[in-house]
């Protein structure tokens, strides 16, 4: 309506400022600024993903992430950096034009509108949980071939709700088809992997070590070619292994945050650094990343947790998680006079073993099943909870069970402690426990009682689906403590955390 | 890298001397492949470079000579010559080639012939770092006639007594018959751990062997080991469970002779494991106070397999076993091309003919396997039998369920059944021999074809 009443002159004025401005503020920050234009317009049509050609809308996110990282580097100098960028998007834009990814686009067509204060970071779909889309497929398998990493294949029925991860069978190993001896893939990285798979190295703090602990034997084995550098070099040299390793087991978290830590501690060694320097400097790292992010973490957390802990309490926890256990443990010697009841569910009873060690520390028990948790609740004063993961919205991700608990203790009013270190924290935002999950083998729901078994053979029956999930998420209104080794912090906390960690980096 | 192989080729078949006086046991034809050429295979296919192929001299030479090896086997043979004279025990094999043994190491006897997966062997050495993962497998009934046996094969092999836990896995205890006085004697300790043990007999005992490097250390310290099978399987059995006062035992103190480079980052890195360990929420039993594994750091695996072949010829039995199943596994063409087969022949779809064989008219051959350059000449009848090669056989011969050695001829109308003709022997023509099954019955021509060949 305004714009109505200006008149034609006025109007083509005030898009010859407009045009003035920007190119003034061209001078100072480049092109970039045209295409953030550009992307604001293309943002109010998230309607039509599938009709606008993904060069149009794969390089804006491309270039949002570079306009933030242009600003941070005025040593170079602009021009240079203008030509560099635009070669960079010629490239990327012919070789996606190239390729036409469903799956892409759909990521692609919600990139970040205005580009804030934290790093825009581009976010495309994981592979691992985009199993039902054969386009994805088709790229995994490409990719796990170039990397000469033998592909393993689902096994089994699945459930329609969870079609689109992973369900592999432990009766068809990862080495299936890994030479003896292994040659492509690091024996240790080898020997890792079977113990993912058949569960032998299980929970999130205990696969982050073993992995860190590898890693040390890989960079102790290896040897830079000639005319290459360690620091690109090394790098990779690791993603081979990092697939393999997440087709034995989709990689935790943890496990995540820690390989970002060594690729970012490997690309950061200088060049003029010599081999053996360069190796030892990177087993110093990973040495300290685990004393400070899990040894001295978990000590810190007990600290805290202590406080929390008097006389007389009735403590319930959930299967078996390391950190909860060292709590206790490290509470009883202090002296504290409590009692613990521990939880468990089927098919993995992780709780037996959680029994084993707090009983061998001589702490008095109780031991039941999920199924009795209302039943047991009301004697219970307080609940601590471990977990695989704090998501970026204050969800919880931890072992399947664990949401079911803390709502029915929020229902009888009793408090939840969750006990996490920081180098869980992700970035990942999910509400629910469909969208990014685990799936186990399902023959491990099959119970044997003398000598039969009822559900041995499922497959035959078409209409029978067995689900064995392995994660769920805990909304943060259940929760009401969140105990990490920088304090004891609220559930919605965890995005502060983020930003203040992504600050130190 | 992560393994090394260790072929044994050096024994003697002292169980079927008959076959193997004049052939040594490595180069024995079974199904037209010299017997060393299946394991070799194996290893193969699963992926090995290069193999240390321990033997004597004449072997070696044989193998240097055999085109089809050279050009069938791609892998890279490391051959060591040990003295025939020596005696050396497999151990004793071992601690000879010492200094070649950088690695773990996966040891092969030559005469195993079987389809198992290998990474299930390897998958537990390398998933529990256990030091001995070996492998087992259901004996199979023989069901050919063996010539020179009387009805079926006695219970005259001692047994083995192989006790594994409920997973069927670990190896809990290990016993000859032949060791033991009037009972199984089992140690308080293995039953305090291992409330469950499953005992089986029935199993054969592949001697396929993932040993971890310390053992090697071991044995060169410990020169009164001299058998693998017979001595080292057995104690490391034993010492899994013996009281950790010792406490290291004694692979573990050949360990800390190792170079102190070695030792210092070893340290460090067995107490990250040792972090991972603890922290991880698996165990390998349930019902004790224990942690995973007991505690303990010697650990023996074994994998049994159920179906699949797995054959050792180590008897005449088994060697007879072996040709007959052994054809069918590869897709060879049965009758090679190199053979001049007359049109006028009936070679039956069972049997397999070598190269440069040659088959003259109207003979008949079913269910038999007939070796490198044989000449048969016409109207002869073999069934069920093994001709090896270089073999001469006279018009007219009717041969049944036999063994014919090497270079050895058959005269003309010689009639022989279920017998055992040796190496460059000579039978004469219109010779009866025949040995009547399951009766004493010797004929004085079986006596003669006999004391030829043992003499």
């Amino acid at each position: 309506n305004e714009g109505k009443e200006l008149t034609k002159e006025e109007k083509q004025r005030l898009r010859k400022e407009k045009k003035q401005h920007k190119k003034n503020k061209k001078d100072d920050k480049g092109p970039p600024e045209k295409e953030k234009e550009k992307e604001k317009a293309s943002v109010p049509a998230p309607s039509k993903p599938a009709t606008q050609s993904p060069a149009h809308k794969a390089p804006a996110p491309v270039h949002a992430s570079e306009s933030a990282a242009a600003a941070e580097k005025p040593a170079k100098s602009k021009a240079e950096l203008r030509a560099e960028r635009r070669a960079r998007q010629d490239s990327e834009r012919t070789s996606k034009q190239g390729k036409k990814e469903g799956g892409q686009q759909s990521a692609s067509s919600k990139p970040k509108a205005t580009p804030n204060e934290l790093q825009p970071v581009v976010k495309r779909l994981p592979e691992h949980v985009q199993v039902d889309d054969p386009a994805a497929l088709k790229k995994l398998a490409k990719k796990l071939e170039r990397q000469q990493v033998p592909l393993r294949s689902d096994y089994g029925y699945k459930v329609s709700l969870f079609s689109h991860l992973h369900q592999y069978s432990r009766k068809s190993p990862p080495t299936l088809q890994i030479s003896i001896p292994a040659t492509v893939i690091h024996p240790s990285i080898v020997r890792l992997g079977l113990q993912y798979s058949q569960g032998i190295i299980a929970g999130s703090n205990a696969r982050s070590v073993a992995l860190l602990h590898t890693f040390k034997q890989v960079i102790q084995d290896y040897s830079t070619p000639p005319n290459e550098e360690l620091s690109r070099d090394l790098v990779n040299k690791l993603s081979p292994y990092i697939s393999f390793l997440s087709q034995c087991r989709p990689l935790s978290a943890s496990m995540g945050n820690a390989i970002k830590y060594i690729k970012k501690e490997i690309s950061n060694i200088p060049s003029q650094c010599k081999e053996e320097e360069a190796k030892g400097k990177l087993q110093a790292c990973i040495d300290s990343y685990i004393n400070e992010k899990i040894i001295l973490a978990s000590e810190a957390i007990s600290k805290y947790a202590i406080e929390k802990i008097s006389d007389g309490d009735v403590i319930l926890v959930y299967g078996c998680s390391s950190l909860v256990n060292h709590i206790l443990c490290k509470a009883f010697e202090k002296q504290r006079k409590f009692r613990v009841i521990v939880v468990d569910s089927r098919p993995r009873l992780e709780g037996r073993e959680a029994l084993r060690r707090l009983v061998k520390k001589g702490i008095r028990c109780t031991y039941v099943l999920i199924s009795a948790l209302s039943y047991i609740l009301p004697e219970v004063s307080k609940v601590f909870l471990g977990a695989h993961a704090l998501l970026a919205n204050g969800y919880v991700m931890s072992r399947v069970g664990t949401s079911q608990i803390a709502l029915v203790a929020k229902a009888y009013n009793v408090p939840v402690l969750v006990c996490c270190e920081t180098y869980k924290f992700c970035e990942r935002v999910q509400t629910d426990s469909f969208v990014s999950n685990e799936l186990d083998d399902p023959d491990d729901l099959i119970v044997t009682r003398n000598g039969k078994s009822h559900l041995e053979n499922w497959q035959t029956v078409k209409s029978l689906g067995l689900l064995n999930l392995v994660y769920d998420v805990t909304p943060p209104d259940f929760v009401d403590l969140v105990i990490t080794d920088l304090g004891m912090i609220p559930c919605t906390s965890v995005p502060v955390v983020l930003r203040v960690k992504n600050v130190d980096q | 890298m992560e393994l090394q192989a260790v072929l044994m080729a050096a024994g003697g078949g002292s169980r079927m001397m008959d076959l193997t006086y004049n052939t040594p046991k490595p180069l024995l034809p079974v199904g037209n492949r010299p017997l060393i050429w299946y394991p070799l295979n194996l290893l193969e296919r699963v992926g090995f470079e290069e193999v240390i192929v321990i033997t004597t001299k004449e072997v070696q030479k044989a193998l240097s000579a055999d085109h089809r090896l050279k050009t069938d086997v791609k892998m890279r043979l490391d051959v060591v010559c040990i003295q025939e004279e020596a005696d050396m025990g497999t151990a004793d094999a071992l601690r000879h080639i010492q200094q070649k043994i950088k690695t773990d190491i996966l040891v092969v006897s030559c005469d195993l012939i079987t389809d198992v997966a290998l990474h299930e062997v390897v998958d537990l050495f390398r998933a529990h770092s256990a030091t001995l993962s070996m492998l087992m497998s259901k004996v199979h009934e023989f069901t050919e006639t063996v010539p020179g046996q009387k009805g079926k094969k006695k219970a005259g092999e001692q047994r083995d007594f192989v006790g594994v836990d409920v997973t069927g896995k670990r190896l809990l205890f290990m016993a000859n018959e032949a060791d033991l006085d009037e009972g199984l004697v089992f140690r308080k300790s293995i039953m305090r751990k291992h409330p469950r043990m499953l005992i089986k007999t029935g199993l054969l005992d592949a001697h396929l062997y993932c040993l971890k490097r310390s053992v090697v250390d071991f044995l060169v310290h410990n020169k009164s080991v001299t058998s693998i099978r017979g001595e080292l399987v057995p104690y490391l059995v034993r010492k899994q469970f013996s009281k950790s006062l010792n406490s290291q035992n004694e692979t573990e103190d050949s360990e800390k002779n190792q170079k102190q480079q070695d030792l210092l980052s070893t340290s460090k890195d067995e107490a990250l494991l040792q972090l991972a360990r603890e922290r991880s929420c698996w165990n390998d039993h349930r019902g004790d106070m224990s942690e995973a594994y007991h505690g303990g750091k010697l650990r023996c695996y074994v994998h049994i397999m159920e179906e699949g072949m797995c054959y050792r010829v180590n008897t005449l039995a088994a060697y007879i076993e072996a040709n007959r199943v052994v054809p069918k596994l590869f897709e060879d063409p049965p009758i090679h091309p190199g053979a001049l087969v007359s049109e006028r022949s009936l070679v039956g779809s069972d049997s397999i003919i070598g190269p440069l064989c040659q088959i003259s008219d109207r003979t008949s051959i079913k269910r038999s396997n007939v070796g490198m350059s044989t000449t048969i000449k016409e109207k002869v009848k073999i069934t069920n039998s093994i001709i090896m090669n270089g073999v001469i056989i006279e018009e007219g011969c009717n041969i049944q369920g036999s063994v014919i050695c090497n270079n050895a001829v058959i005269g003309r109308g010689a009639d022989i059944k279920y017998c055992l003709v040796g190496s460059g022997q000579h039978v004469e023509p219109e010779g009866e021999n025949k040995i009547m099954f399951g009766n004493n019955n010797l004929d004085i021509s079986d006596l003669f074809v006999y004391t030829m060949i043992v003499y």
